[in-house]
C-alpha cells in the first residue's frame, strides 16, 4: 500500500470518526428517515398485499435463461483442473497429451496465460469484490489445495473435461498449515471486520462475571458451511471489439464488471456484465477465479467461452463459511438480570483474504449487561479463502450465545423466553444509540402463544411417545439493517396516448429473494401507477450505480434511490408541466405521485395526469436518475432486524435421530412489503439453520487441507422430509427511519434456528450439544 | 438414432459421452432442465420418460434411443401452464427457480407412481393404496434438493393440485 | 470422461460375446456407473448396455422369486410378491436413494455399486487401494465416520453403500451370473468379499462375468421382516446402520430368524453370529443386546465409527423388539 494511500484512509478514517462522534447528535429531521416515508402511512395498495413473483411463469415453464444458458456464435467449453497440494510450486505441467485430445482449442496455465492484474480484495474500495487479491494463473505459487492451475477450452464440455484428465501436473509442495493447532500455534490476531476491530469492551466484564451469583462458561464450535446453491457457478462470455460481455450468476452485478474490468485494465464501460437470473447465491455468487480464466482464455483463444463450473468445482474455488470456537460466559443474579455477558472466541482466515466470521455482531446489541466483552480473533490457515454466507457473523454467533441463554435458563429455572425479556435493553448496550425500531418483546409474546410455549416442559425428557422424545427450545434472531450507499435508480415514464408506463431501473440482483416484484410493488405504490404499468430493469452492469444483494440490504438501498428518483422525476414533470398546469407554482415537496399522476398533496383536487404532463409538453417520455441519500441513519439509530425463533424436535431414544417437528418464526422486521414472497424468505433462513443444526458440514481433512465431501450426496443439506410446516408470523410494525419502514429480511432467518434447534433437543433429551452439526453419533 | 423429446423426434448424439441433459441443454437448447450436480444427488435434471421420472444426468443419451421424454418446456397445454406450474407459482413454491423444473417433472413422476399404488419406504401397509399425506409427498419428493428453502410451497403446490387426484 | 463405445446387447450371449473384451464394461441404469466414469474412477472404452434383458420377476412354483437382473429398483419394490412375501427387501430397496435413481437403477448394477468413501471418490487428491492398488488409504487416519467397523483390512476401511443388498444377504439369495465360461450360481452372501489386500475387488466375479438374476427361496417368516435405516438426514442419504431382520416366533422363543447389516462392512454384513445366539432362545431386549455385542465382538473402529457397533446393537434390539411382539411396520 503507498503512502498516498495509506493517507487518503487515514483522512477518511478521521471523516468517518468525526461523523460517528456528529450524527448521533444530529436531529432527527437532518437523517435520512427522520421524516418518515409517506408510504408508510398508505395503507390501501399493494405493500403489504401477497402478490406473485412477476418472473414465476418464467420460472416454472423453464423459460428463464440462467448464466449457462446463454450462447454465443462459436463458443467453446471450459474446464478447470485444481491443484491437490495446500502450498508450494509448480514445477511442471505435461500438457502434451491434453493438447492432442479430440476437440482441444486450447491449454491455459500460467506460462501462457495473458497478464493480469490481481482481483481487487473486497473493501478495499466501494466496488472492489475479489474473494482474495491472489493473482489468477500468474505464477507457479499455490495457495490452497483446489486452486486452478489450468483451464482447457475445448468444443464440446464432454472433450475439455477428458482433456483436463490428461493433464500431469508436478509440484514442489512446501509446508503448509492446514490444522487448526498449527494455526493457533503460528499465531492469533485481532478480527477486523469491514474495517473495524471486532471487539468491544463496556465495563469490567470478567470481573463482574467471577462475582456473579450465577454463571454459564461453555464454548461451542461450528464448523464449515458452503453455501451449495442448486446452480452451480458459471458464466458465458464474449470479446466482442474491445467490450467483454459477461452473462454471470452475481449478487454484486456492477460492482463485479468494475473488479474484472480492472483486472484486464479495461474503463467500466467495457464490461457489460448481465445477470437477471441466479440460481440461489447466499453469499456465493459473486467474483471468484472462474469467470477471470474464462475471460482470459476467450482472449487468448479468441471464441466465446463457456465455463459452467462441476460441482466440485464449486467446493474447490468458492469459498464458503468457516469455523468458529467461541466462548460464552454468563454472569446473572437470581433474578435472571444479566451482570457480565462475554462472548469471545477464534475464526479461521486465509493469508489471502480478510474476512474473520464476525460472530459477535448479534451479541453487542443483544441484552442488557452493564459489563459487556466481545472479542473475535483470526488464525491463518494455507485453505481456500472463506467467504460470507447467509448471515456472516449472526448465523453462528447466535448458536453460541442463544445457547449460553438457554442453559443459564435451565441454572436459574427460569423460563427462557422470559429470561430474555427480562435482560431487554432499552437502547444499544454497545453503541449507546436508541433503537429505530425493536418490537421483540412482542414477537417473542406473540410468538409463545402460537406456539403453545407454555406446553412445554422445563423437565428435560419428560416428552416420551415410543421411541420418540419430544423438546422445545426457543432463541432470538437478529440481523443488522444496513444500507449500502451507491444505489441509483433511473425511473422512465412513457407515455402511449393517455396512457403512461413506468420502468423503473435498479443495479441490483434477484437471486429469488423476490426483489424484482417487491421493488415492481413499491414502485407502483410511489408512481401512484398499477402494478401492471411498471417494469423493473436489473441484473445489468449498464445500469447506473451499484447495489448489493448482500447485508440483507437491497430492497432498502432500492427504496431510499427510488425515493431519490422519484423526487427528481416530480421535479421535472414539474417544470414540464409548465404554468398552464393545475400543478403551476408548485414545489417538489408540495407534491406527490396519486392515481397515475401529481396532486398537491394538502389539496388532492389540485392535480394533473402524466399523460397529461407529457402531452402538453410534447413528450412522450421522461426520465430521472438519482442516487439515494447517504445511509447516516445508521450511525443515528441501532437498527435491526429480530425474531424469536420456537422450534419443537424429536429424538429417538434408540438411534439418536433428530427430527424437527414444528417451527415458529416471530419476526419483527418492520412493515412487510410482500407477504408472500417474504415468507420464503423467512422459511428459506430458517431451513439452512436447520441444516446448519442437524447436519452441514464442509470437511476439510487437516493433513492435505482439502474438502473431502465436495458433492450434494456427502455434503447433507436438507431434503423435503427433513423439513416441517414452518409457521412464520411478524409484528409488521413499521419503522418510521426506513424507505417504505421496511428492515431487511434475507438473513435474519437463519438466525438463532440452530440454537433454537439445539435447545429443544436439550429439553427432549437432557443432553446438551455445544458442537454442531448435531448428528446421531453425539446423541447416543 | 433419435429419441422424441416433448413430442418431436431429434437425433441422438454420436459422443456416447453426452448425457440426456447435456443433450437437451447445449444440443438441443431446452435449457429448463437444470444441471445442479451431475452426479445424481439433487435432483435438478428430473425428466419424464414415458411418465416415469428419471434423472437426466446420469442417464446417457444413447441409452433412451426411440424413448418419449417429457421435458418442463413440454408440459403446457396449448399455450396454458400445467396446473402444477400455475400451482408452484400461486403458492411460491420456489425462490431462485433453478430446481423448480425439476420439482415440478418429479411430482408428476410420483403422483403417477401413486396412483398405481408403489410404496414408500414410510408406508406403514406396503401392500395397501397409496394415500398421499404430507409427509408421504415429502419422502417421495426428497430426492428433489432446494436450497432456497420452498420445501413448504412445493408441497402445498402439490396438495392443491395433483395429489388429490390420487385414490385414497 | 475417457471416449467409449456404446452397443446394446439384445441377448444374453450377444453381451457377453461383448462384454469379455479387455476395457469392456456392462451398462445398467447407469446410476452409479456414469458418476464413476466421470469421475475418472472408471474407464471403460466399450460400454455393453444390457438393460433390456433379464426384465422379468418369476413365481417360482416354490414360492421363491427369480428376478432379473434387468428388473429396475421400483418395479422390484413394486411387485405384489415382494411386498407381501418380501417386506425387507422392499423396505430395503425404497430406503435407497431417490424415486428417480430407482427408477433407473436395475438389481444387477444395485449389486455392483460401488463405495461411498471419500477417497475413493477423490481420484486427483486421494491415496485410495480399492481405486488404485497399493497407493495406500488415507481412510484410515482420515473422515472415516462413514466407514466399516467389521471385516476391514490395514488396505481399506471402505464399506458397501447398498440398502438392497443388506436384505438380499438376509433373504438367503441366490445370484445367478452368466460368464464366458458358462453359467454358475452362488450364494448371494459370496458375491461381496472383504477387502483384505486386494479392495479393488468388490466381488467374486471374474472379468466379463454378468450377473442375469437373483434367485429369492422361499421364507415361511418373510412376511414378519422388515429394513431400517439410520442416516443423516431424514431420507436420500446412504446409511451409517441400517438393519434387515426377519423373525418367527415359537411361543414365546425365537424358532427362527434371520439379520444382516448394512453400513458396518466392505459387504454387506449378514450377522449369522448374532442369529445363532437368538435361535432357540428367548426374545427378551437383553438377549437381542447380548446377541449385537457377539455379532461386533470383533469390531474395530477407527477414529470417526467408534458409535457405529453400539448404535447397531441398539437399532437391531429395537427392530426385533417389533417383530417378536408383532409390532412392526
Amino acid at each position: 500500500m503507498s503512502i498516498v494511500d495509506t493517507a487518503k484512509q487515514a483522512a477518511q478514517g478521521l471523516l468517518q470518526s468525526a461523523m460517528e462522534k456528529l450524527v448521533p447528535l444530529a436531529p432527527d429531521s437532518w437523517i435520512p428517515g427522520g421524516v418518515p416515508d409517506p408510504l408508510i402511512a398508505r395503507k390501501h395498495g399493494l405493500i403489504g398485499k401477497p402478490v406473485s413473483r412477476l418472473d414465476g411463469a418464467l420460472k416454472v415453464s423453464g423459460g428463464a435463461h440462467f448464466s449457462a444458458e446463454h450462447r454465443f456464435d462459436g463458443m467453446v467449453y471450459a474446464s478447470l483442473a485444481y491443484s491437490t497440494i495446500a502450498r508450494g510450486r509448480i514445477v511442471a505441467i505435461d500438457s502434451a497429451e491434453a493438447q492432442a485430445a479430440p476437440g482441444v482449442v486450447l491449454v491455459m496455465t500460467h506460462h501462457n496465460a495473458p497478464r493480469m492484474a490481481a482481483p481487487a480484495l473486497f473493501g478495499s474500495s466501494p466496488t472492489a469484490v475479489g474473494a482474495s487479491d491472489l493473482p489468477i494463473l500468474q505464477d507457479d505459487r499455490i495457495h490452497w489445495n483446489g486452486q486452478p492451475v489450468a483451464c482447457i477450452l475445448a468444443e464440446t464440455q464432454e472433450q475439455a473435461d477428458h482433456a483436463v484428465s490428461l493433464l500431469r501436473v508436478t509440484y514442489a509442495p512446501e509446508p503448509a498449515t492446514t490444522t487448526l493447532e498449527g494455526a493457533k500455534a503460528n499465531g492469533i490476531e485481532p478480527g477486523v471486520f469491514m474495517g473495524g476491530p471486532l471487539e468491544n469492551t463496556i465495563g469490567d466484564a470478567e470481573g463482574a462475571f467471577a462475582s456473579a451469583a450465577h454463571k454459564v462458561d461453555h464454548t461451542y464450535r461450528t464448523p464449515r458451511h458452503n453455501h451449495n446453491p442448486i446452480e452451480p457457478h458459471a458464466a458465458t462470455l464474449a470479446w466482442i471489439g474491445d467490450e467483454l460481455v459477461i452473462h454471470d450468476a452475481s449478487q454484486m452485478v456492477s460492482q463485479q464488471a468494475q473488479t474484472i474490468g480492472e483486472v484486464f485494465g479495461l474503463k467500466p464501460e467495457q464490461v457489460h456484465l448481465t445477470s437477471p437470473y441466479v440460481g440461489g447465491g447466499f453469499g456465493s455468487k459473486g467474483l471468484w477465479d472462474h469467470q477471470i480464466i474464462a475471460a482470459a482464455a476467450a482472449r487468448l483463444s479468441g471464441r466465446p467461452v463457456r465455463i459452467a463450473l462441476s460441482r466440485e468445482g464449486v467446493y474447490r474455488i468458492v469459498g464458503g463459511r468457516t469455523l468458529t470456537e467461541q466462548r460464552v460466559a454468563i454472569g446473572a443474579c437470581a433474578d435472571g438480570t444479566f451482570q457480565a455477558l462475554i462472548h469471545t472466541g477464534l475464526t479461521v482466515i486465509t493469508p489471502h483474504n480478510a474476512m474473520p466470521e464476525p460472530f459477535i455482531l448479534g451479541t453487542q446489541s443483544a441484552y442488557a449487561a452493564p459489563n459487556l466483552l466481545l472479542k473475535v480473533e483470526a488464525t491463518r490457515m494455507d485453505l481456500l479463502t472463506n467467504t460470507f454466507m447467509r448471515a456472516p457473523g449472526e448465523a453462528v454467533g447466535t448458536f453460541a450465545l442463544e445457547s449460553a441463554i438457554d442453559e443459564m435458563a435451565v441454572e436459574l429455572g427460569i423460563d427462557p423466553v422470559e429470561l430474555r425479556i427480562r435482560n431487554e435493553p432499552e437502547k444499544d448496550p454497545t453503541s449507546g444509540l436508541p433503537f429505530s425500531s425493536r418490537h421483540i418483546v412482542e414477537a417473542w409474546r406473540q410468538g409463545a402463544a402460537r406456539f403453545g410455549w407454555d406446553q412445554r416442559s422445563p423437565v428435560p425428557g419428560a416428552r416420551q411417545e415410543g421411541e420418540w422424545r419430544t423438546g422445545m427450545g426457543c432463541a432470538t434472531g437478529t440481523y443488522p439493517y444496513y444500507r449500502m450507499p451507491g444505489a441509483e435508480a433511473r425511473i422512465t415514464l412513457t407515455r402511449d396516448g393517455d396512457t403512461v408506463r413506468a420502468k423503473v431501473e435498479v443495479a441490483a440482483a434477484e437471486m429469488g429473494m423476490g426483489t424484482a416484484t417487491t421493488t415492481a410493488i413499491v414502485a407502483a405504490e410511489r408512481l401512484g401507477l398499477p402494478i401492471e404499468a411498471i417494469e423493473v430493469g436489473y441484473g445489468d452492469s449498464a445500469i447506473p450505480g451499484a447495489i448489493m444483494a448482500g447485508g440483507s440490504q437491497q430492497t432498502a438501498a432500492i427504496g431510499a434511490a427510488v425515493i431519490a428518483a422519484h423526487t427528481a422525476l416530480v421535479d421535472e414533470l414539474l417544470a414540464l408541466a409548465g404554468n398552464d398546469s393545475p400543478l403551476a407554482g408548485l414545489s417538489a415537496d408540495e407534491v406527490g405521485s396519486d392515481e397515475g399522476g401529481l396532486a398537491k398533496l394538502d389539496e388532492p383536487g389540485r392535480r394533473e395526469s402524466y399523460a397529461s404532463i407529457l402531452a402538453r409538453a410534447q413528450r412522450d417520455s421522461v426520465t430521472a436518475t438519482k442516487a439515494g441519500s447517504a445511509p447516516l441513519e445508521l450511525m443515528h439509530w441501532s437498527m435491526h432486524s429480530y425474531s424469536a425463533v420456537f422450534c419443537e424436535v424429536r429424538v429417538n431414544a434408540v438411534t439418536g435421530e433428530t427430527r424437527v417437528s414444528r417451527v415458529l418464526g416471530a419476526f419483527d422486521c418492520g412493515r412487510i412489503l410482500n407477504p408472500k414472497t417474504a415468507t420464503s424468505q423467512f422459511r428459506g433462513g430458517i431451513i439452512m439453520g436447520l441444516g446448519m443444526a442437524l447436519m452441514e458440514e464442509t470437511m476439510v481433512d487437516d493433513r492435505s487441507g482439502r474438502i473431502m465431501n465436495p458433492s450434494l450426496a456427502e455434503y447433507h443439506l436438507p431434503v423435503h422430509l427433513d423439513v416441517p410446516e414452518i409457521d412464520v408470523i411478524w409484528t409488521d410494525i413499521a419503522d418510521p427511519h426506513t424507505p417504505m419502514g421496511a428492515h431487511g429480511i434475507g438473513e435474519i432467518g437463519i438466525t438463532g434456528v440452530a440454537a433454537a434447534v439445539a435447545n429443544a433437543v436439550y429439553n427432549a433429551t437432557g443432553k446438551r450439544v455445544r458442537d454442531l452439526p448435531i448428528t446421531l453419533d453425539r446423541l447416543i | 438414432m433419435s429419441l422424441i423429446v416433448n413430442g418431436t423426434a431429434v437425433p441422438a448424439p454420436a459422443d456416447a459421452r453426452v448425457s440426456l441433459l447435456d443433450h437437451l441443454r447445449e444440443t438441443l437448447h431446452l435449457t429448463g432442465t437444470k444441471k445442479g450436480c451431475n452426479q445424481g444427488a439433487c435432483g435438478a435434471c428430473t425428466v419424464l420418460v414415458e411418465g416415469e421420472r428419471i434423472l437426466s444426468c446420469l442417464a446417457l443419451a444413447v441409452q433412451y434411443d426411440g424413448r418419449q421424454v417429457t421435458t418442463v418446456e413440454g408440459l403446457a397445454q396449448d399455450g396454458a401452464l400445467h396446473p402444477l406450474q400455475a400451482a408452484f407459482v400461486e403458492h411460491d413454491g420456489f425462490q431462485c427457480g433453478y430446481c423448480t423444473p425439476g420439482q415440478i417433472c418429479s411430482a408428476i413422476g410420483m403422483a403417477a407412481e401413486a396412483q398405481r399404488g408403489v410404496p414408500s419406504y414410510l408406508s406403514d401397509d406396503l401392500s395397501a393404496d397409496t394415500t398421499l399425506t404430507r409427509a408421504e409427498i415429502q419422502e417421495r419428493m426428497s430426492g428433489n434438493l432446494c436450497r432456497c428453502g420452498a420445501y413448504n410451497g412445493i408441497i402445498d403446490a402439490i396438495q392443491a393440485t395433483i395429489a388429490p387426484k390420487v385414490p385414497a | 470422461m475417457t471416449p467409449f463405445d456404446y452397443a446394446r446387447a439384445g441377448e444374453v450371449a450377444e453381451a457377453l460375446r461383448h462384454g469379455t473384451a479387455p476395457g469392456a464394461a456392462y451398462l445398467g441404469g447407469g446410476t452409479n456407473l456414469v458418476d464413476l466414469m466421470r469421475e475418472g474412477i472408471a474407464r471403460p472404452d466399450r460400454l455393453i448396455d444390457v438393460t433390456g434383458l433379464s426384465t422379468t420377476i418369476e413365481e417360482r412354483a416354490d414360492g421363491g422369486l427369480l428376478i432379473g437382473a434387468g428388473v429396475r429398483n421400483t418395479a422390484l419394490a413394486e411387485h405384489p410378491a415382494v411386498r407381501q412375501r418380501y417386506p425387507m427387501l422392499a423396505r430395503a430397496i425404497l430406503a435407497g436413494a431417490s424415486a428417480q435413481i430407482r427408477n433407473m437403477a436395475t438389481v444387477g448394477g444395485n449389486l455392483l455399486q460401488r463405495t461411498r468413501c471419500f477417497y475413493f471418490y477423490d481420484v486427483d487428491g486421494a491415496r485410495c487401494n480399492k481405486r488404485e492398488p497399493g497407493s495406500g488409504c488415507d481412510a484410515q487416519d482420515g473422515f472415516n465416520r462413514i466407514h466399516a467397523v467389521l471385516g476391514a483390512s490395514d488396505a481399506c476401511v471402505a464399506t458397501h453403500p447398498s440398502d438392497m443388498c443388506v436384505a438380499l444377504a438376509a433373504l438367503d439369495a441366490t445370484v445367478h451370473v452368466a460368464g464366458p465360461q458358462g453359467s454358475r450360481s452362488l450364494p448371494f452372501t459370496d458375491l461381496h468379499r472383504l477387502p483384505g489386500d486386494r479392495p479393488d475387488q468388490d466381488t467374486v466375479l471374474a472379468a466379463g462375468e454378468l450377473i442375469t438374476a437373483v434367485e429369492l427361496a422361499p421364507l415361511s417368516f418373510g412376511a414378519n421382516a422388515t429394513y431400517r435405516k439410520m442416516r443423516d438426514r431424514a431420507s436420500y442419504a446412504f446409511a451409517l446402520i441400517s438393519v434387515a431382520a426377519a423373525v418367527e416366533m415359537d411361543g414365546d422363543r425365537i424358532a427362527d430368524l434371520r439379520i444382516a447389516f448394512g453400513g458396518v462392512a466392505h459387504k454387506p454384513w449378514r450377522a449369522t453370529k448374532a442369529e445363532a445366539a437368538l435361535r432357540g432362545g428367548p426374545a427378551t431386549q437383553q438377549a437381542f443386546l447380548d446377541a449385537a455385542a457377539a455379532e461386533f465382538a470383533d469390531a474395530r473402529p477407527l477414529r470417526d465409527n467408534a458409535f457405529k457397533p453400539a448404535l447397531a446393537g441398539r437399532a437391531l434390539a429395537a427392530v426385533l423388539g417389533a417383530l417378536t411382539t408383532g409390532d412392526v411396520a
